[in-house]
């Protein structure tokens, strides 16, 4: 019987310090996910293929509401639609008891489609439609004003209608965290913030209900998360004491990071980032030391998405081919690229072959296939002997790829979902040609 | 195809060029053909060889072969 081949490649030695950061290479293959087959996926639904696993979207959810809800009596998570709308995702999320946190008229449509109660849709975001929030109105949505011209809009539409919203503002501030993210909301330190207030209660139909803020993507600092509650805790104490407006929520959003490792840092994100526990501590504590009565604790909402959903996605593609660049590099080009994977942009993404290799590695270069010089998915990684045809399972793409992802050169593939008993669904068919020409029309003069 | 004369190569796959300093490691099949190399075969009798020995395509040898001179023409291994 012949032994099995690999391709013959040699290795250069460099001297020098070891790299104290220097971390386990882990080559394992990764030939499952909950029980089901790379390949059997691969063959059933084509390459690439993005996975996501409904069991780790649960646990991950009910794991972070368990680290609020231990600490802290009044909690509610809202689904980030943004990070990934794809409806079977969002309803998961609403099973578990999740509301939903919107940033456009698509996605409140979409969170109304889900079966969500009008009332328990937050309404985020600078680009608000009339139509979107004479809708929102209607509904009772909790609607977060992003800045004065659409505080008067909402006034305007509320006088029209006749009708009182229900509204929060949404407040940026100084963190510690640089740069501020200054650009949505109203500013806490320069007194905008508190101007908006006054003009919110002192307006009929107006009811100011809530306080938010979202300071910031991916957040590595706990204590940036304790600055803000002081702050929002701060307004809500002066918004009863001063203005006899007791807030009812304080929404701190999003922004808690996965344990995806961002390009440049010197250590795998499962060792940097702090968890939601962590956070949650943060924030409870400020809160709860804060001064509140019991019965004048509001309620804690939050917006997270990444956190909830990175880790449960992945991303299965095959090697299309191997080349060697210029400088004696390899290069391998695969079949999916930033095209699919945008967070390839910012994250360092783990990695693994999807079949049996040696432990033999050659630093590589990973391409995407499209005909572009921007197409690179790992400037270097360490990969075994990869051949055409082969598969890798990328980690933890569960977060904004199925949003942000390009119909561009190659059409977007088939998303599956893995349910708590091992079945796969598809939840979203691959594009096609069809699908990509729909929205076109062709003037009379170029059509014969 | 010559590998230089004062290439020391040992059968686990390490390789240490004298002249310049640098060592290689290398896989299984690479030292082996390194070894073949050393005992002056020919190309086509290496490539024999490893077709016999390995569950390996022919034409997949040939684009590998030509990948792994490129590879030891960039390490300076090879007598041009």
């Amino acid at each position: 019987m012949k032994q099995k081949y690999e391709r013959p490649t040699i290795k250069k030695m460099n001297t020098g310090l070891m790299n104290k950061f220097g971390t386990r290479t882990d080559f394992d293959p990764v030939k499952e996910i909950e029980g089901v087959t790379v390949k059997s996926l691969v063959e059933q639904y084509g390459s690439p293929v993005f996975v996501l696993s409904e069991k780790q979207i649960r646990r991950n959810y009910q794991s972070a509401v368990r680290s609020f809800k231990t600490r802290y009596p009044k909690v509610q998570f809202a689904w980030s639609y943004k990070t990934n709308y794809l409806n079977a995702v969002c309803k998961i999320f609403h099973q578990e008891g999740s509301w939903a946190e919107v940033v456009s008229g698509f996605e409140y449509h979409k969170a109304l489609g889900n079966g969500v109660s009008g009332n328990q849709i937050i309404f985020n975001g600078p680009d608000k439609k009339e139509a979107d929030l004479i809708l929102a109105i209607e509904n009772h949505s909790l609607i977060h004003i992003d800045h004065f011209d659409e505080l008067y809009l909402l006034i305007c539409i509320c006088d029209n209608l006749n009708k009182k919203a229900k509204v929060a503002i949404r407040v940026n501030f100084d963190t510690g965290v640089y740069p501020i993210w200054d650009r949505f909301g109203f500013n806490y330190e320069n007194g905008q913030a508190w101007t908006a207030i006054n003009k919110i209660t002192s307006t009929i139909n107006l009811e100011l209900v809530g306080l938010h803020c979202h300071i910031g993507t991916f957040m590595l600092s706990t204590s940036a998360y304790s600055i803000a509650s002081t702050k929002l805790c701060t307004l809500a104490k002066r918004c009863k004491v001063e203005l006899q407006n007791p807030i009812q929520y304080l929404d701190l959003g999003g922004g808690f990071p996965s344990t995806n490792t961002l390009k440049g840092a010197y250590l795998p994100g499962v060792d940097t980032v702090p968890s939601v526990e962590d956070f949650a501590e943060a924030i409870t504590n400020t809160i709860l030391n804060f001064g509140f009565t019991p019965d004048e604790l509001p309620l804690l909402i939050l917006e997270s998405g990444r956190v909830l959903i990175d880790d449960a996605g992945y991303l299965f593609g095959s090697v299309i081919a191997n080349k060697r660049l210029s400088d004696g590099r390899r290069a391998t080009i695969m079949d999916f690229g930033i095209n699919i994977l945008f967070t390839s942009n910012w994250y360092d993404h783990k990695i693994s072959p999807a079949q049996e290799s040696s432990q033999y590695t050659e630093e590589t270069v990973l391409f995407g296939p499209l005909c572009m010089n921007i197409d690179v998915v790992r400037e270097s990684i360490n990969l075994p002997l990869l051949e055409t045809g082969d598969q890798v399972v990328v980690h933890k793409v569960g977060a904004y790829n199925m949003t942000q992802w390009m119909q561009f050169i190659n059409m977007r593939p088939a998303v599956v979902l893995i349910d708590q008993n091992g079945q796969s669904h598809q939840i979203r068919k691959p594009e096609t040609l069809e699908y990509l020409e729909m929205m076109e029309e062709i003037p009379k003069h170029l059509k014969s | 195809m010559k590998l230089k004369s004062n290439i020391a190569t040992s059968e686990n796959g390490f390789i240490f060029n004298p002249a310049t300093g640098d060592s290689f490691t290398s896989n299984g099949i690479a030292a082996e053909i390194l070894a073949y190399m050393k005992l002056a075969e020919s190309e086509q009798e290496i490539k024999k060889r490893i077709i016999d020995k390995y569950e390996v395509e022919p034409s997949q040898l040939e684009r590998d072969w030509d990948d792994y001179m490129l590879q030891l023409k960039e390490a300076n291994l090879l007598d041009l």
